[in-house]
C-alpha cells in the first residue's frame, strides 16, 4: 500500500506556505529551537500550576497528568470557518428534532428513514423519556462535534458527542496560556475570541430553566467528583459559571422538586449541567449501585422540576450507528441539504457492507457502535496480522456493533516536540451551544494532535495532545 | 454556601494549620534532643513531641518504643498518621481541590504547587532516607506552605463565608495547638526529679516559645527573664499574641458573629464560642495556676472540641 498523501495546513501539499498561516510560519522561521523549547516549558509550567489535569485511567503512577500542550496554534480562515459554522448549527439543530421525534411521535421511523431497531434496541434509549417533552425540545444543550480536514475544501464529520462532551476548558485554558505565553504574535494576527463561552453557555442554561423557577434560576454544575478524569473541567466551568459545583450527595429530593444541601438549609436547584452519564444520574431509575447519583431525581426531573442538560437519552443520537443515518437525518428535519460531510460509513449491519469489510480489514478502521476515547476499534493499516484476525472473528460474531470507515487522510499541522517541529495529525472538536434563543458556536474549539509521528489517535486518554485553534481574517491578497 | 464547601474550607484551613505545627514541634524537638543531657535534654521529649502532635496513640500501635528517628519518620513521612506533615498537606490539597471553586486561583495554586514539592521531596524520601540538611529544609517548606496558604486566603479572598470558614478552622485548630503544646510541656517534659525553675527547664520553656515562635514577642512584652507563668500568660491570656487562647477565641468569636448576621440567625456555636471568650477574659494566671494549669488545659481543649462540633452540626453537616 502506498503512503496516502496528507494535507498539511500550513504548507498544502506544494510546499507554499498558505495565505493564513503566513504569520506562523515566519515566526517559526525566526524562533530557534531553543526559544521554542523555553516557551514549551513555561506553557507546561503554567498549565501545571493552575493543576490543569486529566487523569488517565488504569495510569496508577500518574492519577494526575497534564495533557500535552502544544505552542504552535492551528488557524483556520474566517471563511472556512463561516462554512464550518453554518454546517455544525444545522447539524445540531437536527439532532435536537430528532430527539424530540424519537420520544415524542416518532416520525422518521415512521418514514422508514432509519430503522427502528436501531433506536430501540440501543442501550442509550431510554424509554422514561418518551412521550415527555423537555422545555424548548432541546434536549442537547452542549455538544461537541468532532471534525477532521482532508484537504483544502473538505471537512468531514467524525463524530458527534451529545451526552457529556468535555474539553472545552482545554480550548479557553490554552487560549489564556496563548495570549501569555506569545503576546506579540497573538495581537499581530487577530484572532477572533472565545473567552465569552461561558457567557453563552450561561445564558443557554438559563433560558431552559422551568418557568416557575422565574427570572433567576439557580444552575449547578454536577461532578462525579474530584477523582473524575474531568473533573477540573467541572470546577473550572462552576467557577466561570459562578454557579456551585455539586456531587450527588449534595443534592436531595423533596416532594418532587430538587434541593442542595447549604450551610443555610436545603436550596432548591432549577438547572443541572450534569457531567454525569446517564446510568449514574439516579439510582432509583438506573444503576441501583450507583453511588454518585441522586435518588428520586428522574422523577423530579419526569415532574418538569428541573431541568437536565444535557437531557436524558441524548446518547440515542450520537451513537455510531445512528452516525451513518446522519445525512438523511438532517434532510428529514431540515429540508436541506448537509452543509458538512459524513465520514463514508459501511454499517456491518448490512450484510454486503460486512462482507466488503471483512475482506479490506487492513485498509478500514473499525469501531464499536457504543465505544468512545479511541478504546475497542481496529486501525487497519497499524494493526497486526494476527490482530486483524483476532478482530475479524470478534466483528464476524456481532457484526450489529461495528461500523468501518476508509482510514481517513487527517490533515496535519506543524507541531513542536524535544527534536524540533514537524507535521502531525489534528481533528477539531468545535462546542455547539443550544438555548431557547437559538444555537451558538464560539469561533474555534479544541484541536487535539496525534503527538506520536504518523499517528492518527488523537485521544487525550491515549496520549494525545492539544492546540490552541486560531480563527483569523482571511489573508489580503498581496 | 453548599454545605460540603464549608467543610472542605474548614478542614483545608485546620490541616494547613496543623502542618505549620507539626513541623514546629519538630523542629523544636530536635533542638531539645541535641542538647548535651543535663542541660536540657531528657529521654522523653519525642514523646512529648508525638504527644503535643496529637500522634502517640497512633505511633504506638505502629513502634514497640519512641525513638527519635522513628519518631520524626512518623511525624514527617508516615501515611498512617493522619497528623504527620505529608498527610496534612494531603488532605489540606484534597479538600481545597474538592472545593476549588470557593478558593481563589492565588490559593489554590499556592496550595497545590507546595503539594508538588511536597511529593517531590516524599518521592525521594521513599527512594533513599534525607540527611538531616534535607529533613530540616522540609521542615522549612512545610512552614512555609502553610504560611503562603494563610497569606494567599488573606490577601486575595473575598470576605464572605467561604473566608469565614476557613479561618475558624485554622483559628480552631490553633488554639488546640497551643493548648496541647502547654500542656505537653506541664504534664510530660519535666522529670520529677528536676525543680521547676532548673536549667532543664529553662531550655524547655525557651523552646515552646520558639515552637509558637515567640521568643521575640516574649521580650519585647514581658522584658524580663523566661518565666513559665509569663509564657502561660502570653499564650493563653494575651491578646495581641496570635497564637495565645484568648487571641484564638477573639477571632472564633468574629467570625462565627460574622456568619450569623450573614445568614440572618445564629445558634449553639455562637453562643458556645462566646461563653468561653468570656471565660478566657475574666480569667487570670493566678486563677490558672490555682485551679493547675493542666487542669485549665484539659477542660479548654474539650470545650474547643465542642465548639469544633457545633460548628459542624450547625453548618457543615445539612
Amino acid at each position: 500500500m502506498t503512503q496516502p498523501a496528507f494535507f498539511d495546513e500550513m504548507t498544502a501539499s506544494g510546499g507554499d506556505v498558505r495565505g493564513v498561516y503566513a504569520r506562523i510560519s515566519r515566526w517559526l522561521n525566526a524562533s530557534p529551537p531553543e526559544l521554542l523549547a523555553a516557551r514549551r516549558e513555561q506553557a507546561e509550567l503554567m498549565f501545571r500550576r493552575i493543576g490543569i489535569t486529566f487523569a488517565v485511567y488504569g495510569d496508577k503512577e500518574a492519577t494526575e497528568r497534564l495533557i500535552p500542550f502544544d505552542i504552535i496554534p492551528r488557524v483556520l480562515s474566517r471563511t472556512e470557518w463561516n462554512r464550518l459554522e453554518k454546517g455544525l448549527v444545522q447539524r445540531v439543530k437536527a439532532l435536537n428534532a430528532f430527539l424530540a421525534d424519537l420520544y415524542g411521535k416518532g416520525e422518521i421511523l415512521k418514514a422508514g428513514v432509519v430503522p427502528s431497531d436501531i433506536i430501540y434496541r440501543n442501550p442509550a434509549f431510554r424509554p422514561e423519556m418518551a412521550g415527555r417533552p423537555v422545555p424548548h425540545n432541546i434536549y442537547v444543550h452542549i455538544a461537541g462535534i468532532d471534525i477532521v480536514r482532508v484537504d483544502d475544501h473538505d471537512f468531514y464529520v467524525l463524530e458527534d458527542n451529545a451526552r457529556t462532551p468535555s474539553g472545552v476548558s482545554y480550548m479557553l485554558e490554552n487560549r489564556e496560556v496563548m495570549m501569555r505565553l506569545l503576546p506579540d504574535l497573538f495581537a499581530s494576527c487577530g484572532v477572533a475570541p472565545v473567552e465569552n463561552y461561558p457567557e453563552h453557555l450561561r445564558a443557554s442554561l438559563r433560558s431552559v430553566a422551568p418557568l416557575r423557577a422565574g427570572g433567576d434560576p439557580t444552575i449547578v454544575v454536577l461532578t462525579p467528583g474530584q477523582f473524575n478524569s474531568a473533573y477540573y473541567e467541572h470546577s473550572f466551568l462552576a467557577d466561570k459559571l459562578g454557579v456551585e459545583l455539586v456531587e450527588g450527595r449534595d443534592l436531595m429530593v423533596r416532594d418532587g422538586f430538587v434541593y442542595m444541601r447549604t450551610t443555610q438549609g436545603p436550596k432548591r436547584v432549577d438547572v443541572i449541567y450534569r457531567r454525569l452519564d446517564d446510568d449514574f444520574l439516579d439510582p432509583l431509575a438506573f444503576r441501583p449501585d450507583s453511588a454518585l447519583g441522586v435518588p428520586g431525581l428522574m422523577s423530579a426531573y419526569q415532574a418538569g422540576n428541573v431541568t437536565l442538560a444535557n437531557a436524558v437519552g441524548t446518547g440515542v443520537a450520537d451513537d455510531k450507528a445512528v452516525y451513518t443515518y446522519m445525512p438523511e437525518i438532517i434532510r428529514f428535519y431540515t429540508g436541506e441539504e448537509p452543509l458538512l460531510k459524513n465520514v463514508p460509513t459501511w454499517r456491518c449491519r448490512e450484510p454486503d457492507a460486512l462482507k466488503y469489510v471483512l475482506e479490506h480489514l487492513p485498509d478500514l478502521v473499525v469501531k464499536e457502535v457504543n465505544g468512545s476515547g479511541g478504546y475497542g476499534m481496529l486501525v487497519g493499516p497499524h494493526a497486526t496480522r494476527a490482530e486483524i484476525e483476532t478482530f475479524g472473528k470478534k466483528l464476524a460474531a456481532d457484526p450489529a456493533n461495528f461500523i468501518a470507515q476508509p482510514t481517513l487522510s487527517l490533515s496535519t499541522c506543524p507541531t513542536s516536540f524535544s527534536g524540533g517541529v514537524g507535521p502531525r495529525h489534528v481533528d477539531l472538536r468545535p462546542f455547539v451551544l443550544s438555548g431557547a434563543d437559538g444555537v451558538r458556536v464560539v469561533p474555534g474549539g479544541l484541536t487535539r494532535v496525534a503527538l506520536k509521528e504518523g499517528s492518527l489517535v488523537v485521544n487525550s486518554s491515549q496520549g494525545g495532545g492539544t492546540k490552541d485553534t486560531w480563527v483569523v481574517d482571511d489573508p489580503q491578497l498581496a | 454556601m453548599l454545605a460540603r464547601t464549608a467543610d472542605s474550607l474548614f478542614w483545608f484551613a485546620r490541616y494547613m494549620e496543623r502542618a505549620d505545627f507539626v513541623a514546629r514541634i519538630v523542629h523544636t524537638t530536635r533542638r531539645l534532643a541535641s542538647l548535651p543531657s543535663g542541660e536540657g535534654s531528657v529521654a522523653n521529649e519525642w514523646e512529648a513531641a508525638l504527644s503535643a502532635a496529637g500522634a502517640l496513640e497512633a505511633y504506638q500501635e505502629a513502634h514497640e518504643e519512641v525513638e527519635a528517628n522513628a519518631a520524626i519518620e512518623f511525624l514527617l513521612f508516615d501515611t498512617r498518621n493522619t497528623s504527620s506533615i505529608v498527610s496534612c498537606i494531603e488532605s489540606g490539597r484534597i479538600n481545597a481541590r474538592a472545593v476549588r471553586t470557593a478558593l481563589t486561583i492565588e490559593t489554590w495554586q499556592t496550595i497545590n504547587e507546595g503539594w508538588q514539592e511536597m511529593k517531590k521531596v516524599q518521592a525521594k524520601h521513599q527512594a533513599r532516607s534525607l540527611g538531616t540538611e534535607e529533613l530540616v529544609a522540609f521542615l522549612d517548606m512545610a512552614m512555609k506552605i502553610a504560611l503562603d496558604v494563610d497569606g494567599s486566603a488573606y490577601r486575595t479572598m473575598l470576605r464572605n463565608d467561604a473566608y469565614w470558614f476557613s479561618r475558624l478552622g485554622l483559628y480552631v485548630e490553633r488554639a488546640d495547638n497551643t493548648a496541647r503544646i502547654l500542656d505537653v510541656k506541664y504534664n510530660i517534659l519535666l522529670p520529677e526529679s528536676e525543680s521547676v525553675g532548673g536549667s532543664l527547664d529553662y531550655f524547655q520553656w525557651n523552646a515552646i516559645l520558639r515552637a509558637v515562635s515567640a521568643v521575640t514577642s516574649y521580650h519585647w512584652i514581658y522584658r524580663d527573664g523566661v518565666k513559665p507563668w509569663l509564657i502561660a500568660d502570653l499564650l493563653i491570656l494575651r491578646p495581641e499574641m496570635p497564637r495565645s487562647l484568648l487571641a484564638c477565641y477573639g477571632e472564633i468569636v468574629r467570625f462565627l458573629d460574622a456568619i450569623s448576621s450573614a445568614y440572618g440567625r445564629q445558634g449553639v456555636a455562637q453562643r458556645r464560642a462566646r461563653q468561653i471568650l468570656g471565660r478566657l477574659e475574666n480569667t487570670t494566671m493566678k486563677d490558672v495556676f490555682g485551679a493547675g494549669l493542666h487542669e485549665f488545659l484539659t477542660d479548654f481543649i474539650e470545650d474547643n472540641n465542642s465548639i469544633g462540633g457545633a460548628i459542624a452540626e450547625q453548618y457543615l453537616l445539612d
